[in-house]
């Protein structure tokens, strides 16, 4: 094989591949030839690595993992893997266990790190990460001076997909580091929502609420909406911070940064911190009761008025 | 013990951040620098477990620029014990292996039992710096917590994504990245920031750490393009009546957006 891009693969709660899984293959694919690395979920395995291959793996690398050790045997199977295919790039999503797998494994085998790219291309170079800097402000490309970079890739952000594969499947061979790691004493999974709303990340339509809505039996509204429209619920951190909903629904510079395609903020003022994570959607409406709400300067289509009164009627509107 | 927080100088999100469209580094003149509010969370737990924990020490660590001096006497003036700045030539722009390796070495100049940084920060948003440093000095690192308990030989936490919840524990030394599930910080007052002038502060060059880094050790990241996107405009902006819920359906229709 040349040309090989190696790329983590994230496993959801559920056991399943994680859906940023279909968009590192598609990049993969369109930088080389893309060999996946699963860690763990030894009782899931044959089932992860068809899945991988369907979403377009040319080979599925399989490491144990330690179901009591925080990341490093991740780690010591992406060395494992770097050193058998010696690739032309490593991708990882940029997730909390992912992007610091890959960081560790730059500084362990000595490699550039270039994190939370929205695309990667090749140029005569090499690989090219590209990225949405300052809320979207500015578009950034990075590259490395020399050597294979690690690329974190933001979720949700790619949309190639690369053809299914047959399965080839292969047991890795991993020597442990003995590198010092956080002990995992216990894990605890939420429930799966009900509902069947999207993911957050990646939405094409996103519905979210600020402290505005006021209470989190209030903020039930929020969710109405969205599953009126199919969309995914998102929160200002105010929101967040009240109680209203968890943590992972914050959109913004330190939340899930979205791009949909329809983002609707309803009693949210728009702080400059909540506008990073969102100003680069496509069609931004808002509705607040204060018409000098900063969010109305990015708005499509601002109302100013209660959300408890106009969207009741958007609702109503949309059941029609 | 011995607790060192990483202390990273960024813009100012509520200003305008801007970036160098020559260099593609931060245009430090236009925007005002300040430390991180996540930083600030991890600054006030550590001060917090040493108030109430006699023998505690508390030193603030940074890797910036000459200039943030002043930015950091801010984490002195919250309580912190003594301030250490690295500023050298060499670390112009630098990328996040650099800045790794630089730390990792000033930790290992300085001596901990704790390290203390923040989960990700407001300017790069990369959140793997304290990995590849944990990674780099061997110590077991606890990311992004969103609770912690703390004592003598032990640092406990729950790390939380999405459904998931990990509880994590390591021996000391270790290392702990703090979430916006902190406390916020205090603010400084006035005897705190007479306090700051006397307390000490060491500006160190990669030089003085007693390692040899350089840029061109290993392979780095560098930027190579950037553009700048002209700012959103505003649409239409209406008093909402009974007919909002309707006019707004139909604006989502004529657009495709439903
Ligand atoms: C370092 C840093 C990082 C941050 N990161 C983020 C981030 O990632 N995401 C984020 O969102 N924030 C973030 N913030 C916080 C940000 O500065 C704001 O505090 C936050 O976004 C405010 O949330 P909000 O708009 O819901 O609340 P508020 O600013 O209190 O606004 C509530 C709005 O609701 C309106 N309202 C009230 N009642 C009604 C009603 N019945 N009908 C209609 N409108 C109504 C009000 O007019 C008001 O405009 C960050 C701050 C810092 C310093
Ligand atoms: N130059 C630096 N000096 C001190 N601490 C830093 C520096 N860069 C990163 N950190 C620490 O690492 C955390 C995450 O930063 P980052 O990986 O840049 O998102 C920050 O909140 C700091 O605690």
């Amino acid at each position: 094989m040349t040309n090989n891009i190696l790329v983590l693969l994230d496993v959801s709660a559920d056991g399943s591949l994680a859906p940023s899984s279909h968009e590192l293959l598609g990049a993969a694919e369109s930088l080389g030839t893309p060999v996946a690395l699963l860690v763990g979920y030894s009782e899931h395995r044959n089932a992860l690595a068809q899945a991988a291959a369907d979403a377009g793996a040319t080979k599925v690398l399989l490491a144990d993992g330690d179901d009591g050790a925080y990341v490093v045997p991740v780690v010591d199977a992406l060395a494992a893997a770097f050193e058998l295919t010696k690739p032309d790039a490593v991708l990882a999503a940029h997730s909390d266990l992912s992007k610091e797998a890959v960081a560790r494994l730059a500084v362990r085998v000595g490699c550039a790190v270039n994190v939370d790219a929205v695309n990667v291309t090749r140029d005569s170079e090499g690989v090219v990460a590209h990225h949405s800097a300052y809320g979207g402000a500015y578009t950034v490309a990075s590259s490395a001076t020399f050597g294979a970079p690690v690329i974190t890739v933001r979720q949700g952000s790619i949309e190639a997909r690369a053809g299914k594969q047959p399965l080839a499947s292969e047991a890795l061979t991993v020597a442990s580091s003995n590198r010092k790691s956080a002990t995992i004493s216990s894990v605890t999974i939420a429930d799966a929502p009900t509902t069947s709303r999207p993911e957050l990340r990646g939405a094409k339509k996103v519905v979210s609420g600020g402290r505005g809505l006021g209470s989190a039996e209030k903020f039930e509204l929020v969710e109405e909406l969205a599953d009126a429209l199919g969309a995914a619920v998102g929160a200002s951190r105010a929101a967040v911070d009240a109680g209203f909903v968890p943590q992972s629904f914050q959109v913004g510079q330190t939340g899930v940064q979205v791009s949909p395609n329809l983002y609707i903020a309803l009693g949210i003022s728009g702080a400059i911190q909540h506008k990073a994570g969102m100003q680069t959607s496509q069609t931004i409406i808002a509705i607040n009761k204060d018409e000098t709400a900063p969010i109305f300067e990015i708005a499509d289509y601002g109302i100013v008025g209660d959300v408890f009164i106009v969207v009741p009627q958007l609702i109503a509107a949309l059941k029609r | 013990m011995k607790i060192v927080v990483l202390v990273k100088e960024v813009p100012d999100t509520w200003g305008e951040r801007l970036l160098d469209l020559e260099t593609g580094l931060a245009d430090r003149v236009s925007s005002e620098r300040v430390i991180d509010e996540i930083v600030e969370r991890g600054l006030e737990f550590a001060i917090s477990f040493a108030e109430q924990n006699d023998g505690t020490e508390v030193i603030a660590l940074s890797m910036a620029s000459e200039e943030a001096t002043g930015t950091l006497r801010k984490a002195l003036a919250m309580g912190a014990d003594r301030g250490v700045l690295i500023v050298d030539e060499a670390l112009h722009g630098a990328d996040i292996t650099l800045t790794a390796q630089v730390l990792a070495a000033a930790l290992e100049h300085i001596g901990f039992d704790l390290i203390v940084s923040g989960d990700q920060s407001t300017d790069g948003a990369g959140g793997v710096v304290p990995s590849a440093v944990a990674e780099l000095l061997d110590i077991p690192q606890l990311p992004r917590l969103a609770t912690v308990d703390l004592n003598e030989k032990e640092v406990t936490g729950a790390h939380v994504t999405d459904r998931i919840t990990l509880s994590l524990s390591a021996p000391l030394p270790a290392m702990m990245s703090v979430s916006e599930r902190f406390a916020e910080p205090r603010f400084p007052n006035f005897k705190g920031i007479m306090a700051a002038k006397k307390k000490p502060f060491e500006v160190l060059g990669i030089a003085e750490l007693g390692k040899d880094i350089s840029v061109l050790d290993r392979p780095r990241s560098i930027m190579t393009e950037i553009a700048g996107k002209p700012p959103r405009e505003s649409g239409v902006k209406v008093i909402a009546d009974e007919n909002s819920g309707r006019d707004l359906a139909e604006f989502l229709k004529k657009n495709q957006l439903i």
